[in-house]
């Protein structure tokens, strides 16, 4: 059989799942009501409350993005550090509760922070005062990493763990310290799953709706929160592909770096 | 409005159920065909809808909403073809006004006797000659507190707006429940289409929203339960079942007056099954079905058989269930306001949801 036939089910798969839709969001965020086109849909994030809710958006996911990094990267290098066995356990417990779902591992995090949660009974129980975060950006950040964590340590990992040791026993031939080491040959080789990591991170944290309803307390609106009330709320398809649309050219932004740093896909998380 | 789940797990619930059980029901389709009921997550008494496949052979495919906003698309676009669905009134209106519904037969829904004359009276509101809509239940929307959190009996919406609750307010997070409250508050209507008037809502709301916890739907219920809040805005309904769970709490619809409001069977012109979703009105109509849902859901049922049926005198002479009618003299129901007026209540509700 020819090799190229067996691509055909995938290519169905992307026309019909990921070809389609997005034309069908073009179509509408450049439309109006009556079919006629308009930009109108696009400039609609200039008003004052979309405008407010992107550089919320932005700013939360950056920071979350920033603390996963933060985090990420020294569990990478003490993944390689370790041996085999060990470290694919770790591993194991990075990736089972992704086996959980997303919707129902938020909503656990609600009830352990809530008031009168689990963690503030717990404290209240030690004598220790109350963690008050939940309803708050803290609460969303935290959701944002607690879930998204795993795609950037997995992409790190994944760059580390093939740097071959004869570069790092070169190096150290050669007089380098443990400093020099790292920043020299390290950081350097695993750019590309910093990159793949951050734009893993970044671009769901920036989209979700879901982590800030259900920690924000429906207090803090984010730009994926305006976009899901226009569809489920207001009814309004076409602001709503509109601004869509304009989420996309910063998704399409990170996929452009991610595409000049990593261009050999080393940095993929599976 | 009435899902008692967080309707997001509901649906990924229902995803995995339709992956692993999908197969379930196919193999016994009802002898007198299906037809496929939308209603609002937690609505019914499961129980209710087995007894209705046995008696007249029809296989029922039962699917949820969260919200009308969430329901409307999805019959208005014609991509899934409902047989009975239950909106609320200014829901019903709008659908009716767009030519969406199908008249009702009541040949085929004689229980519709049982249903007290007054609802269907109401039910005219928005159904100007009762030819689209049965009324399932009804409600008003109030205050739940905890007495043992707040200082005095509460009759007022004023206590949203007092500084001393701060951070112990849960409001609705929907349009119009908002807005409603800010409205009577200021005394206005609910249904207000004065821009002055909206506008002064609009500040009221901003002005509450520091002392707000959370804008929730559900979620009200068990957080009131587990002492999360000291003060909710909820719908009567939901309040008896609280009750029931946390014997501090008290539902009061306060002096301004509120929404009262009745969700209500409807037919839409795409259904396949017409004679099935009158069978299936029908059967919901019954008394001791009725009363079987009542019990179950604890919202207020228009059927005077079914109320007379209930065997615990406090549930049946409950005022939070079956409000006096000076109470609901004071409430108004929610009308349909037309395209442009929906648009700027939301517009409204999202300058107030960015503050």
């Amino acid at each position: 059989m020819n090799k190229k036939s067996l691509a055909y089910p995938y290519i169905i798969w992307m026309i019909g799942f990921i070809v389609l839709p997005l034309i069908m969001v073009v179509y509408y965020g450049l439309t109006d009501n009556t079919g006629s086109f308009t930009l109108d849909n696009l400039t609609e994030i200039l008003v004052d409350y979309n405008y407010k809710a992107l550089w919320l958006a932005l700013g939360l996911s950056l920071i979350s993005t920033l603390i996963c990094l933060i985090l990420a990267y020294p569990l990478a290098m003490i993944l390689k550090k370790i041996s085999l066995n060990q470290h694919s356990f770790i591993i194991l417990l990075f990736i089972l509760p992704m086996w959980m779902n997303f919707l129902l591992r938020t909503l656990a995090w609600q009830t352990l922070l809530e008031r009168n949660g689990v963690i503030n009974s717990i404290l209240s129980m030690l004598n220790l005062p109350k963690l008050n975060i939940i309803n708050t950006p803290y609460a969303i950040i935290l959701g944002m990493v607690y879930n998204f964590l795993p795609f950037m340590v997995l992409p790190i990992y994944n760059v580390i763990v093939k740097i071959d040791p004869n570069v790092i026993n070169a190096g150290k031939d050669l007089g380098a310290s443990n400093v020099q080491v790292f920043t020299k040959i390290i950081l350097p080789l695993s750019v590309p799953g910093i990159i793949s990591g951050i734009t893993m991170v970044f671009i769901p944290a920036l989209t979700t709706f879901v982590i800030s309803d259900l920690l924000g307390g429906g207090k803090i609106l984010l730009i994926g929160n305006v976009i899901e009330q226009e569809f489920t709320q207001a009814g309004n398809w076409h602001v709503g592909s509109g601004m869509s649309l304009v989420l996309m050219i910063f998704i399409l932004l990170s996929m452009a770096i991610l595409a000049k740093y990593d261009k050999k896909g080393e940095g993929t998380a599976f | 409005m009435r899902r008692r789940l967080t309707g997001m797990v509901l649906a990924s619930a229902l995803a995995i159920t339709t992956i692993f059980g999908g197969c379930k029901g196919s193999g016994s389709a009802g002898e007198n065909g299906q037809i496929v009921v939308y209603n609002w997550g937690e609505y019914i008494d499961p129980d209710v809808i087995d007894m209705f496949e046995e008696e007249t052979g029809i296989k029922v495919v039962y699917e949820e909403f969260t919200t009308n906003e969430d329901m409307y698309p999805k019959v208005s676009s014609g991509a899934a073809a409902y047989d009975v669905v239950c909106p609320s009134d200014y829901m019903v209106q709008k659908m009716i006004e767009e030519g969406l519904l199908e008249k009702l037969n009541y040949d085929n829904i004689p229980n519709i006797a049982n249903i007290d004359k007054d609802y269907l009276e109401s039910a005219k509101q928005f159904d100007p000659d009762n030819e689209y809509c049965v009324p399932y239940c009804w409600g008003t929307v109030g205050i739940l507190y905890n007495k043992t959190m707040v200082e005095e009996p509460i009759d007022s919406w004023d206590v949203l707006w007092d500084e001393q609750y701060k951070g112990e307010i849960l409001m609705q997070k929907s349009v119009r429940d908002a807005f409603a409250v800010a409205l009577k508050k200021l005394g206005y209507s609910l249904n207000s289409k004065d821009d002055a008037e909206l506008e002064a809502a609009k500040q009221e709301l901003i002005e509450q929203k520091p002392l707000v916890q959370a804008y929730v739907i559900d979620e009200v219920r068990d957080k009131m339960i587990n002492n999360e809040a000291a003060i909710g805005v909820i719908y009567s309904g939901e309040a008896i079942y609280t009750q029931r769970e946390n014997s501090d709490l008290e539902y009061v619809v306060p002096k301004e007056g509120s929404n009262v409001w009745i969700d209500g069977w409807v037919i839409p012109k795409n259904c396949s099954n017409k004679e099935g979703a009158e069978a299936f009105i029908n059967f919901m109509c019954d008394p001791e079905i009725a009363l079987m849902n009542f019990e179950y859901i604890t919202y207020s049922t228009p059927n005077k058989a079914a109320r007379e049926l209930i065997e615990d005198e406090d549930i049946k002479n409950s005022k939070v269930a079956f409000p006096d009618k000076d109470v609901l003299d004071r409430c108004e129901t929610f009308n349909y306001l037309g395209e442009e007026y929906d648009e700027i209540y939301n517009n409204l509700w999202k300058e107030v949801m960015s503050k």
